[in-house]
């Protein structure tokens, strides 16, 4: 549980808006564990996604550093898998061949070999059935579960998800949410949420993150110690969700705002 | 059990009425005198038949009569078929009529102006006289559609991915490509007839320019909208350029690459038969340019009647194509 998987230091990250050069991360410090499930949380324009874009290797950092294994992160790698907002599926594949797909980009893919471990990874996130069936066949949340199989067939290490269950109705949400929970315990892989949803964030992590917008900065990090399976109408998940919910100014309804965030 | 039997008669009433009209067509070719004199059929040997272009239509017609029976049967297993070819019964149905009544104005009647109207008659007669010829010539638009046709293809999708995944190459090629491309092929004929050794190759060269255009500018276009997302979902899977270019960028411009392929495949339809008319010593524009000479119209109307059906099956070939290739796309487009 100890080792180090992921140590990002002192990243700042500038963008230019056209006018003036705006500051999308400042000062990010943050170290994930093997087999930690870490959420961040935070209002839109915080930098949560930029930040999830630098540690997959989509874009470069303006400095600062972030190591993954031991080794600076310049580009992605199929060790550091990436569930994307939308589910990002080639429309052109079937689902088995969206799944192999992380296989053959690597050139690794041999048909007899895989065959039985691409359909591992389909039974594994629930989707059996629906091999030969093309994405723009399956719902969003079946599409989003295909979308988890093809990262996990490369036996990644660090799992980073943006927002995957955002477009998601709460029932398809909760039955994901429980299966990465799975996932996670099983291969004992490191996963990394990006989310909007605070229970979302109580319900999977060992540790939140809070993000502040403008510029985007960790304001705080938060343990959370409740044991799995966790009771989202539970006593100590409640108290956690409500003093979460204070830190935005949302536990209760404000007809004036005493303080902006 | 009533219902579905009743169902299967009304099923049998629609193949009678498909070919009816076809039947109307042969009753009349049959029945009606030749009133004109100007229309005379000359009876040629054909292996051990004597044939002229009257035996010949009452043949085809048939054959139709026969093979929309078989197609009616064949269809009637596949409910969505089915349903098509009891929508199509009324046109089938008119079309012979169509011939029958063609047949009474042009070729018994002779009231349609001559000789530029021939009747159905005639217009299947150049098959029986010179059919040896018709084919020879048939077979020469054939290969130069073939061999042109290719070959546009490949330069197109080639240049178009080059034009596409390269920077430098759209900003050199590009364009040159937006300039040369609109220019009709055929008007590049006095150079290609000059510049190729044969007339067919440059025929073949004028069919190469005339679909290298739009399917050139419609593949890069397809390559260029490929949306970053995809490459970066094929980047995190651990794809290099190679896979971004073959498993991302191509697949997702193949629905524009097809539209290329059918634009450019009129374009060079246009272009065989112009080519051929203007300076081939083949095909069936050649037939066409030879026959209007001696103003036998029926044989331009029969060289035009190869073309329908040539092209035709054609397109249809690579419509199948393309549903194949795009199937990923059913129930995405309509």
């Amino acid at each position: 549980m100890s080792e180090k998987i992921l140590t990002i230091e002192n990243v700042n990250r500038f963008y230019d808006d056209g006018e003036h050069q705006v500051e999308a991360l400042k000062d990010i410090n943050l170290e994930l564990k093997r087999g930690e499930f870490v959420s961040i949380i935070g209002a839109s324009g915080c930098g949560k996604t930029t930040l999830l874009r630098l540690i997959a290797g989509l874009d470069e950092a303006g400095n600062g550093s972030i190591v993954f294994k031991g080794a600076q992160v310049k580009e992605p790698n199929y060790k550091r898998g990436y569930i994307f907002q939308q589910h990002n599926l080639f429309p052109w594949l079937t689902v088995e061949n969206n799944v192999a797909s992380g296989l053959k980009a690597r050139h690794v893919y041999r048909k007899n070999k895989d065959k039985e471990r691409i359909q591992k990874y389909i039974d594994l996130v629930g989707v059996t059935g629906f091999e030969k069936s093309y994405p723009h066949q399956l719902s969003g949340g079946m599409s989003q579960r295909v979308a988890i199989a093809r990262a996990l067939i490369n036996e990644p290490e660090l799992l980073v998800l943006d927002e995957p269950m955002g477009a998601l109705d709460s029932f398809t949400r909760a039955d994901i949410q429980d299966k990465l929970l799975e996932i996670r315990k099983e291969k004992n892989l490191t996963m990394l949420l990006v989310t909007h949803d605070v229970d979302e964030a109580i319900y999977m992590s060992d540790r939140i993150v809070i993000m502040t917008p403008r510029p985007g900065k960790i304001s705080e990090i938060i343990d959370v110690d409740i044991p799995h399976p966790r009771n989202r109408g539970g006593a100590e998940f409640l108290t956690l969700r409500r003093s979460l919910l204070d830190r935005f100014d949302l536990a209760n309804a404000h007809p004036e705002p005493e303080y902006m965030i | 059990m009533k219902q579905g039997k009743r169902e299967i008669q009304k099923y049998i009433l629609t193949i009678l009425f498909t070919g009816l009209g076809f039947a109307i067509a042969i009753i009349e070719n049959l029945l009606f005198p030749q009133i004109s004199d100007k229309a005379n059929f000359v009876k040629y040997s054909i292996g051990a038949f004597k044939l002229d272009g009257n035996d010949l239509l009452r043949i085809v017609l048939v054959a139709l009569i026969i093979g929309y029976a078989l197609f009616g049967i064949i269809d009637y297993k596949d409910e969505e078929k089915r349903a098509g070819y009891i929508n199509k019964a009324g046109f089938r149905f008119a079309i012979g009529v169509l011939i029958g009544v063609l047949d009474l104005t042009g070729t018994k009647l002779k009231v349609l102006p001559q000789p530029f109207f021939p009747g159905p008659a005639e217009i299947l007669n150049p098959f029986l006289e010179e059919g040896d010829f018709i084919l020879t010539n048939t077979l020469y638009s054939l290969r130069l559609y073939f061999f042109g046709f290719l070959f546009g293809v490949l330069l197109g999708v080639g240049t178009g991915i080059l034009i596409g995944w390269f920077d430098r190459v759209y900003y050199w090629v590009y364009p040159v490509l937006k300039i040369t491309g609109v220019i009709p092929a055929v008007a590049w004929m006095p150079f290609a007839l000059t510049l190729f050794p044969t007339p067919f190759i440059s025929a073949v060269f004028l069919i190469v320019i005339c679909a290298w255009f739009p399917i050139a500018s419609l593949t890069a276009a397809g390559i260029k909208s490929t949306p970053k997302a995809q490459y970066e979902a094929a980047k995190i899977l651990g794809g290099n350029a190679f896979y971004q270019l073959f498993h991302v960028a191509i697949p997702h411009a193949m629905p524009q690459i097809f539209t290329g392929i059918s634009t450019a495949n009129a374009f060079a339809f246009t272009t065989l038969v112009m080519a051929e008319m203007l300076g081939q010593p083949g095909g069936l524009g050649y037939y066409i340019n030879l026959s209007k000479v001696w103003s036998a119209y029926y044989k331009v109307f029969a060289a035009i009647l190869i073309m329908a059906i040539l092209f035709s099956a054609i397109l249809k070939l690579i419509n199948r194509l393309q549903d194949y290739v795009l199937r990923w796309q059913r129930g995405i487009v309509k």
